[in-house]
């Protein structure tokens, strides 16, 4: 199928009856199937993917998220047959990839360093996949070209790479990745090497893309924004494990353990005994705030110990602190972190532990809070994650 | 404006360099080359003559034409240009492999393969062709091992011909062409070949798309090392060739030292060097083309 304007402006279907992204997650029918992948660089050694298994729909925008190490992109490298299995099988719209090498799997990769041949021209670089398929040169011209438009590079066409900014070449390379295609494409940290703002850019660029083409996009990365801003899906790596498999908000909110709070975003960590229970509510003494915290969760004997995360942004702060009462708590601002748009405030509690609270800058002018004010810390239940050990 | 001074005062040494050790001597064999034997110290008529007239300039392509009038000479630089383009070809077939070989080999293995390349030049290039001699000759190491084995009966002519002189020169040249190969080999981003692989190119489609086209500028370095000398190469052809080895470095030899025609022997010098701007304009295409 040549990708024509026309058969690209349906945002929700292409000619092949490609599902939206977010009609397949909600009725997920496997089209990339991990079963139990285990990979070893080392016989007997370390696993750098331990036991994963994933499915992914068709038309997802799938994210594999995790710290450098914990062996997303050797997972992507097993998906593009760039590294074989030790143990296990990966299925691609049904069929297993064993032994099936890179040049024949229809599967596509936009690397991290984008690797464009030096020596080719953009457009050289995006008819490369289709020249060594055999296709005439009439037929690529078109691809290309229409590719190369997806993209905005259209006028670049006859630049070489070392001509381009990073943002230029990135989308080459992506172009690159898109044109065969494929069934699946795998972006390596599409996004590192380029600078804040054109990352922000981009991310919704590559949304709008993959909605508008509605081929598979498998993405690796360490940055959580980037995962959660784009994907329908992430999957949380450590240590070769898949420790949390979910939606961004379910990610984000419901963590499963505290590697995975910890990892997204920013949290304050409270380890403390439940008190009492109250219907849905659980009174938790937490010594080193020096209260108790009321959050919602199920009942649990009186005595067991618990952690609790509280995001930074679900604390309100008020000056000057009220009566202490239900999830107060009172402290001194340590300092102030201006971002801008928001302010983080390190808080210093009279037991001496410090917790973070972020407020956003809804005034222009005069700034709510200064260092050294002595401040209350309120949050609801619901704004706790409770975590048994 | 100190850093554009500072920029060109660097430049200073090479060019000063280059000018007092390639320019001046080429400008004294060009003027050589333009006067008329004499016999003398030196042996050659002066290019400046105080006659009854005042200076007078004596230039004279006479030496020039001879070159053309004689076959011998034009014999001679058409069979060194084959010679050194037959053994440039075959350094590139052997030394592709190797440098290619090293750069895939382990890391803890490269350094060591690179020393064996270079390992050669710690014995003084004459000695090392007298040794080919040792190993060619009637009686010599390879003819004995093989009567002893009783593969041949009779003694191989290995020396004195063609295929010695095409031995020695590939084998003195070899870590030229080895050398800027493996350097431009290195630089190769191995992401690239996996792209090519992504994309749907075998592994030798890739080394045909992506390898070979990356690594040109090696090969024209390479090519250029070995060509050259190659070209003028006076000792090899004395020593390993024979009567049917012809190469100009010996024309120019004999003209300097046997006939001790200076004129001649420095036009020969020139036009050798003239001949020699072509591959080097080859290859410096090539090379601007990994920048553009």
């Amino acid at each position: 199928m040549i990708l024509a304007p026309t058969a690209l402006s349906s945002p929700e279907t292409d000619a092949r009856g490609t599902v939206s992204p977010r009609a397949a997650a909600s009725a997920i029918q496997p089209y990339v199937r991990l079963e139990h992948v285990v990979k070893r660089y080392a016989p007997g050694g370390p696993a750098a993917v331990d036991d994963v298994s994933l499915d992914i729909a068709r038309g997802e925008f799938f994210a594999l998220l995790g710290p450098s190490g914990c062996g997303k992109t050797t997972l992507l490298r097993l998906v593009a047959g760039f590294e074989r299995p030790d143990e296990g099988r990966i299925l691609l719209d049904g069929a297993d990839m064993a032994g099936v090498p890179p040049y024949t799997r229809p599967v596509n990769m936009m690397f991290q360093s984008y690797a464009l041949f030096p020596h080719m021209t953009v457009a050289q670089n995006v008819a490369f996949g289709l020249r060594q398929d055999g296709l005439r040169r009439r037929e690529i011209a078109p691809r290309v070209a229409a590719m190369l438009d997806l993209v905005k590079l259209g006028r670049l066409a006859g630049r070489k790479p070392h001509q381009l900014s990073g943002g230029e070449r990135q989308r080459v390379a992506l172009a690159r990745a898109l044109v065969k295609e494929p069934k699946l494409v795998l972006l390596d940290e599409p996004l590192a090497a380029l600078d804040r703002k054109l990352r922000e850019e981009t991310r919704f660029e590559l949304v709008r893309i993959q909605r508008r083409i509605g081929i598979t996009f498998l993405l690796v990365t360490h940055d959580q924004e980037e995962a959660m801003s784009m994907a329908s899906r992430i999957a949380v790596m450590s240590q070769g494990k898949i420790v949390q498999l979910g939606t961004p908000p379910e990610i984000y909110e419901t963590p499963a353990n505290r590697f995975v709070a910890d990892f997204i975003g920013t949290v304050n960590f409270f380890t403390g005994h439940v008190a009492g229970t109250d219907g849905p509510l659980l009174h938790v003494f937490c010594p080193d705030a020096g209260a108790v915290f009321t959050v919602e969760h199920e009942p649990l004997a009186a005595g067991a110990d618990v952690a609790i995360a509280l995001r930074p942004e679900k604390i309100a702060l008020e000056a000057p602190p009220a009566e202490a009462g239900r999830n107060r708590l009172v402290g001194r601002i340590a300092a102030i972190a201006y971002r801008g748009e928001a302010s983080s405030y390190e808080i210093e509690l009279a037991t001496g532990r410090t917790l973070r609270a972020t407020l956003p800058n809804t005034r222009r002018r005069a700034p709510p809070f200064a260092v050294g004010q002595s401040v209350g810390l309120t949050f609801e239940p619901g704004a706790c994650v409770v975590f048994r050990p | 404006m100190s850093d554009a001074f500072r920029r060109r005062a660097v430049l200073v040494l090479p060019f000063a360099w280059l000018a007092l050790f390639f320019l001046v001597p080429f400008l004294i064999v060009l003027k050589i080359s333009l006067a008329e034997t004499a016999i003398g110290v030196p042996p050659y008529t002066p290019l400046l003559d105080r006659g009854d007239g005042g200076w007078s300039l004596h230039t004279t392509l006479a030496n020039y034409q001879f070159l053309f009038s004689d076959s011998l000479y034009l014999r001679a630089y058409l069979n060194a240009i084959k010679f050194a383009g037959v053994s440039t070809l075959v350094c590139l077939l052997l030394g592709y492999p190797m440098a290619y070989g090293i750069v895939r080999a382990p890391r803890a293995w490269r350094g060591l393969l690179l020393l064996l390349v270079i390992l050669p030049f710690w014995t003084s290039f004459l000695i090392r062709v007298y040794a080919w001699i040792g190993l060619l000759k009637g009686n010599g190491v390879i003819n004995n091992l093989l009567l002893a084995t009783g593969l041949i009966h009779e003694p191989l002519a290995l020396l004195n011909n063609a295929f010695a002189v095409y031995l020695g020169i590939v084998y003195s040249y070899l870590p030229f062409m080895v050398l800027p190969l493996y350097a431009q080999l290195e630089k190769l981003d191995p992401a690239l070949l996996e792209a090519a692989a992504d994309l749907g190119c075998r592994p030798w489609q890739a080394f045909g798309r992506v390898t070979l086209p990356l690594s040109l500028p090696g090969i024209a370095a390479g090519a250029l090392l070995v060509f050259i000398p190659a070209v003028g190469e006076f000792v090899i052809p004395d020593l390993l060739g024979g009567p049917d080895t012809l190469m100009i470095g010996k024309v120019l030899w004999d003209e300097f030292f046997t006939n001790r025609d200076w004129p001649v022997a420095s036009a020969v010098a020139v036009a050798m060097l003239v001949l020699l701007l072509v591959p080097m304009g080859f290859a410096r295409r090539l090379l601007r083309d990994e920048t553009a």
